[in-house]
């Protein structure tokens, strides 16, 4: 069996005149975009207010020359949502869809939402709209069910990690907990993502001594960073604010490069709407330097995945 | 041990005081005001979430109080810039137990503490206001409250906040020193102090609970820490027989659909 990385192909073409050293070097940025991360505090179980505020971000959106604009993980509809998931829920084919679609004709957008299926089973999904078309549906697949966490009770389970094209490259969808489990990353990343994008709902909680955030924002941080230098991607995190029943959202959405390094970074706690640049020419360039993901045996790795399964 | 990181208690606190307030249309909360390090934390978070102007401090005594109480409370008041007003329950109290004198000072603490919830409830309707609590987590774990009196409360911003994390918090939110420094003390009868009551230290409890609790730490585990079996064994026994002030009143299932069994919402459904 044999794999193969799926590479983003240019739109158009570069003028031919100039050497190919120089094509690079001139390159025009059409693997460059603009994302904004709309870290909003959605109102519990009222998806007409919350769409008020999808519309109002859009056009701040498109103001500001974003290209992709996402919204955190169940901002439709807000996150403790227990007995309301029925209430709320939304179909492809349905009204709330319908206005996302016109809104992404302004600005291809990542909605997160409760996705109801023709069997009536409920998602917690990650939509990717773009030129007025559902282009990704990405149903979560780690639904935390711990803690102060109760997800699977109420959602069905998602069974698919995959990436898919888009007019600004191919990208991967993860929402919240699925980050959580490397896997889903690693799968996205031979999947061929360049960047992953991940809406999430994260509480805040644990109050550790000499830090500036809690400790589950120092985690996210720790992960988010190492997964874009480990595969050499870009990460984008939309994360909400606001207070559930008192359960705290940590914001401090942001975009980290293949590098490691901070793009764009909202602040903590707070509303915030933040912008930063996406250019898959870091991508290549860190790539070139360390081709980690080239060099990724997915023969051995699947080998090894047989026998522990066995 | 515990972890008393005051600039990121205060910004959450501070946020869900005004998030939670704000979310359900109002502006202005009251707080009943002890003279205790706790309410004076409440108020003073709640005056920095909502402005001064917003919470309403209101101060009950009876007529055994300790006049350091109310002038502890006063203190706050002008630290805190926040308004307040004074509402005896010597009156009511007195009336009440004239038919039954031989109550004991148990029964007669938590009657207080239930008229002062009423109080509170009456105020908030009064002046369009949320009732903000002043449990800490040592208190709700021990249970060491009254039910439905000082327990009572529409958000409670020190619930998650072991003692000695409010006594930090206070330090650094300008509560008044000789507040944080006094003995604790539910002042329901002369002399009264927590601590006495209970048997031991708050310091000495709240390092346990952190690490029964928040950590999770097994018995054997506490033992090595230094814990006597005796001293872990009775603060398992208060944490679980105290479970029910945590909880509603248990409702007999009939229905397929019993309240907060299988009819389950989030308070802040439709917020």
């Amino acid at each position: 069996m044999t794999f193969r990385f799926v590479r983003p192909v240019p739109a158009s073409s570069p003028p031919s005149c100039v050497s190919p050293f120089l094509q690079n070097v001139l390159a025009p940025s059409f693997m460059s975009f603009r994302v904004g991360m709309a870290q909003i505090n959605p109102r519990l179980g009222d998806v007409g207010a919350n769409m008020a505020l999808y519309e109002a971000r859009v056009r701040e959106a498109a103001g500001a020359g974003v290209e992709v604009l996402v919204f955190p993980e169940l901002s439709l509809t807000g996150y403790f949502l227990r007995d309301m998931v029925p209430d709320v829920a939304v179909r492809l084919e349905g009204p709330e869809m319908e206005r996302l679609r016109d809104l992404s004709r302004e600005v291809s957008l990542v909605a997160g939402l409760v996705l109801e299926s023709a069997d009536h089973r409920y998602f917690n999904a990650a939509v990717y709209l773009e030129d007025g078309e559902v282009r990704h549906v990405h149903r979560k697949v780690y639904l935390p069910t711990y803690g102060m966490f109760d997800e699977q009770r109420y959602f069905a389970r998602g069974d698919r990690v995959r990436a898919f094209d888009t007019r600004h490259g191919r990208l991967a969808l993860l929402i919240c907990e699925d980050l959580w489990h490397p896997s889903t990353v690693y799968l996205a990343a031979l999947d061929g993502a360049l960047s992953i994008v991940c809406p999430s709902s994260s509480p805040l909680r644990g109050v550790t001594d000499g830090a500036d955030q809690d400790d589950n924002a120092r985690y996210w941080e720790l992960i988010t960073r190492g997964y874009a230098e480990t595969y050499g991607l870009f990460v984008v995190h939309a994360n909400r604010v606001g207070f559930e029943d008192g359960v705290g959202f940590w914001g401090g959405s942001g975009i980290l490069d293949p590098f490691g390094h901070t793009v764009c970074k909202a602040g903590y706690y707070d509303e915030a709407f933040v912008t930063g640049e996406v250019s898959h020419e870091a991508v290549r360039r860190k790539r070139t330097r360390a081709p980690l993901m080239r060099d990724e045996d997915v023969d051995l790795t699947i080998r090894e995945l047989e026998r522990i399964r066995r | 041990m515990i972890p008393t990181n005051v600039s990121l208690m205060r910004r959450i606190l501070v946020a869900f005081i005004r998030n939670e307030v704000r979310k359900v249309g109002l502006e202005r909360v009251v707080v009943g005001l002890s003279g205790g390090v706790d309410s004076s934390l409440s108020a003073m978070l709640a005056a920095e979430a909502l402005g001064s102007e917003q919470v309403l401090g209101i101060m009950m005594p009876y007529r055994t109080s300790s006049a350091e109480s109310l002038e502890h409370a006063r203190l706050v008041v002008e630290a805190s810039g926040i308004r307040s007003e004074t509402v005896e329950i010597t009156p009511q109290i007195d009336a009440y137990f004239a038919a039954f004198p031989d109550a004991d000072p148990k029964r007669r603490g938590n009657k207080m503490a239930r008229e002062r919830m009423t109080i509170l409830y009456d105020h908030s309707a009064r002046w369009d206001a949320l009732v903000a609590g002043t449990s800490n987590k040592t208190e709700l774990l021990l249970g060491y409250g009254t039910l439905h009196g000082d327990m009572a409360s529409a958000l409670n911003p020190l619930g998650d906040l072991y003692k000695t994390q409010v006594w930090a918090l206070s330090e650094a939110v300008g509560v008044p020193e000789v507040i944080i420094t006094k003995q604790p003390s539910a002042d329901l009868w002369t002399g009264q102090t927590d601590e006495a009551e209970l048997g031991f230290s708050y310091r000495e409890v709240d390092e346990l609970l952190y690490l029964m609790v928040d950590q999770r730490y097994g018995r054997a585990e506490l033992i090595d820490t230094g814990f006597t079996p005796e001293f872990i064994d009775d603060i398992a026994r208060r944490i679980q027989f105290s479970q029910f002030k945590r909880r509603l009143p248990v409702i007999a299932k009939v229905s397929h659909r019993t309240i907060d069994r299988d009819f389950r919402y989030s308070r802040d459904w439709g917020k």
